[in-house]
């Protein structure tokens, strides 16, 4: 027979709830990050036929989508100060998570991009647009609806990696959890607790893209 | 380079020596090409012949290796090097374009497809490119679509809708590429009616197409591809005559 103490749960309610607040923080400056830099390098890998723009964006998601986070975190946070550049943890942070995560972002949105049809492309220019404006009127809004579902995926990965931020110092909520059990030595009850903050995230972020999709599949947009 | 004579004066279109290669494959071999203002052109050809491909070169959709492409009286290219891209798409807009499989721009209503041109190309106001819509819908027969998704209309009511979209850029000419191939074949004939009724308001047009009678009916002139080369090009009266060349004669005796 198991026996479940939660009050040190309880009695530290407040600071796990501060460690979830730093958690949504960083992970969503990451989101916000990962999106645009995941846009620019997703574009950027389209044309084959630009070298150098296409060299450096698959370079970036070679190295970045290549390597484990917890190796490109320690190189922010413990690596970087080796040339002097030392940055706060919560940027480390910021900036481990995003950049991972924008390498994957940027294969979503490549290939939504490049699934929308050809012919699209060509009518637009044939009326007289340039490319950007084709972009951004044409080809971006198309290639939305089929990014929403896999990015959605992208960002519970995201929330889910980010207890490894705790590593570089920052007092997330997994950090919180540890300082804890190191105090009640209730490590289940403390675990289950912080597992089940983990788990409202993902299901918000979940319903918050599902809701976004429909509204789009009601404009008539699929 | 745009201070060169221009190839043709009172021609709308006129390709002077256009070479175009894929890869190593040549795709257009020599092709001289020159259409009046008003002037309806068909070009007809064995699948592969290249007329596609030529229609392409004449709004910078493809670009010729070797040759000279001049429409609306401005150079578009000249061996192998197009219009810097902003006057590049400045001159598309007075050409029109309609493809065999429609590309109506998916997420957009059927009006917001035909506005889209003049309000973020021309920047018309949204109320007079409105108007303008919903007039070249009535002109093609679809007055009542305005508010439809392109997803919702038959393949006929697309390529109608195409058409209005190309027409609301006010273009000088027009490219039809196979307009009809896509359609059930009880679809053809209202999209052909709205072709007749632009040749008779007297625009110009390069149609390809597989309806030999239409062409017969609508071309001032037709020209006939083969392998890359215009190989025959007269009245329909003498390209269906029997004093049309033997390989115009053996196509047509395969698609008649
Ligand atoms: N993007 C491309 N890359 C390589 N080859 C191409 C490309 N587009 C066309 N071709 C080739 O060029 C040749 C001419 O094609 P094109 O589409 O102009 O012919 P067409 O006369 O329009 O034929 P169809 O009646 O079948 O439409 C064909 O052999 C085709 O395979
Ligand atoms: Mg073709």
């Amino acid at each position: 027979m198991i026996d479940f103490d939660f009050s040190p749960v309880i009695e530290n309610f407040g600071s796990l709830m501060h460690g979830t607040l730093i958690t949504v923080e960083v992970v969503a400056v990451s989101m916000i990050l990962s999106c645009t830099l995941g846009l620019l390098v997703g574009i950027g890998r389209l044309d084959t036929s630009r070298r150098l723009l296409y060299g450096i964006c698959s370079f970036y998601v070679f190295i970045f989508r290549g390597t484990p986070l917890l190796v490109q975190l320690f190189i922010w946070y413990y690596g970087l100060p080796q040339f002097g550049i030392s940055l706060p943890s919560f940027l480390c942070g910021v900036i481990g998570l995003g950049l991972y995560s924008a390498s994957y972002v940027s294969e979503i949105v490549r290939g939504a991009l490049q699934s929308v049809d050809k012919g699209q492309h060509e009518a637009a220019r044939a009326i007289g647009m340039s490319r950007r404006v084709t972009m951004r009127l044409i080809i971006v809004p198309q290639a939305i609806v089929r990014i929403i579902p896999p990015l959605g995926n992208e960002f519970i990965s995201l929330i889910k990696n980010s207890a490894l931020i705790s590593l570089v110092t920052i007092h997330d909520i997994m950090h919180e959890g540890q300082q804890i059990i190191s105090v009640s030595y209730r490590s289940l009850e403390v675990y289950l607790a912080i597992g089940a903050v983990y788990l409202v995230l993902t299901w918000s972020v979940s319903r918050l893209l599902r809701t976004f999709e429909n509204r789009l599949h009601t404009k008539g947009i699929q | 380079m745009m201070t060169q004579p221009k190839a043709s004066a009172g021609a709308l279109i006129s390709t002077i020596g256009l070479f175009k290669y894929f890869g190593d494959t040549l795709i257009l071999d020599d092709i001289n090409l020159t259409v009046q203002r008003g002037e309806v052109v068909v070009l007809i050809g064995p699948s592969g012949s290249g007329k596609s491909t030529l229609l392409r070169c004449c709004n910078g959709l493809e670009i010729a290796q070797k040759g000279i492409v001049e429409i609306c009286g401005e150079r578009l290219s000249q061996q192998g090097q197009l219009l810097p891209e902003r006057q590049l798409d400045a001159l598309r807009t007075r050409a029109g374009m309609v493809f065999q499989s429609f590309n109506l721009f998916a997420h957009l209503k059927v009006i917001d497809n035909i506005t889209i041109g003049p309000r973020k190309v021309l920047e018309q106001h949204a109320e007079e490119s409105r108007r303008l819509g919903l007039e070249l819908l009535d002109k093609v027969g679809l007055a009542d679509k305005a508010d439809a998704m392109p997803g919702n209309l038959s393949g006929g009511q697309k390529q109608r809708v195409a058409i209005a979209r190309a027409l609301a850029m006010r273009p000088e000419l027009m490219l039809f590429d196979e307009p009809t191939s896509a359609l059930d074949p009880e679809l053809v004939g209202e999209v052909l009616q709205v072709i007749r009724l632009l040749a008779a308001e007297g625009m110009t047009m390069i149609i390809v197409t597989h309806e030999m009678n239409f062409a017969r009916e609508i071309a001032d002139r037709i020209i006939v591809m083969d392998r890359g080369r215009i190989v025959d090009s007269g009245t329909p009266e003498m390209i269906f005559g029997s004093e049309a060349n033997p390989r115009t004669r053996s196509f047509l005796a395969k698609v008649l």
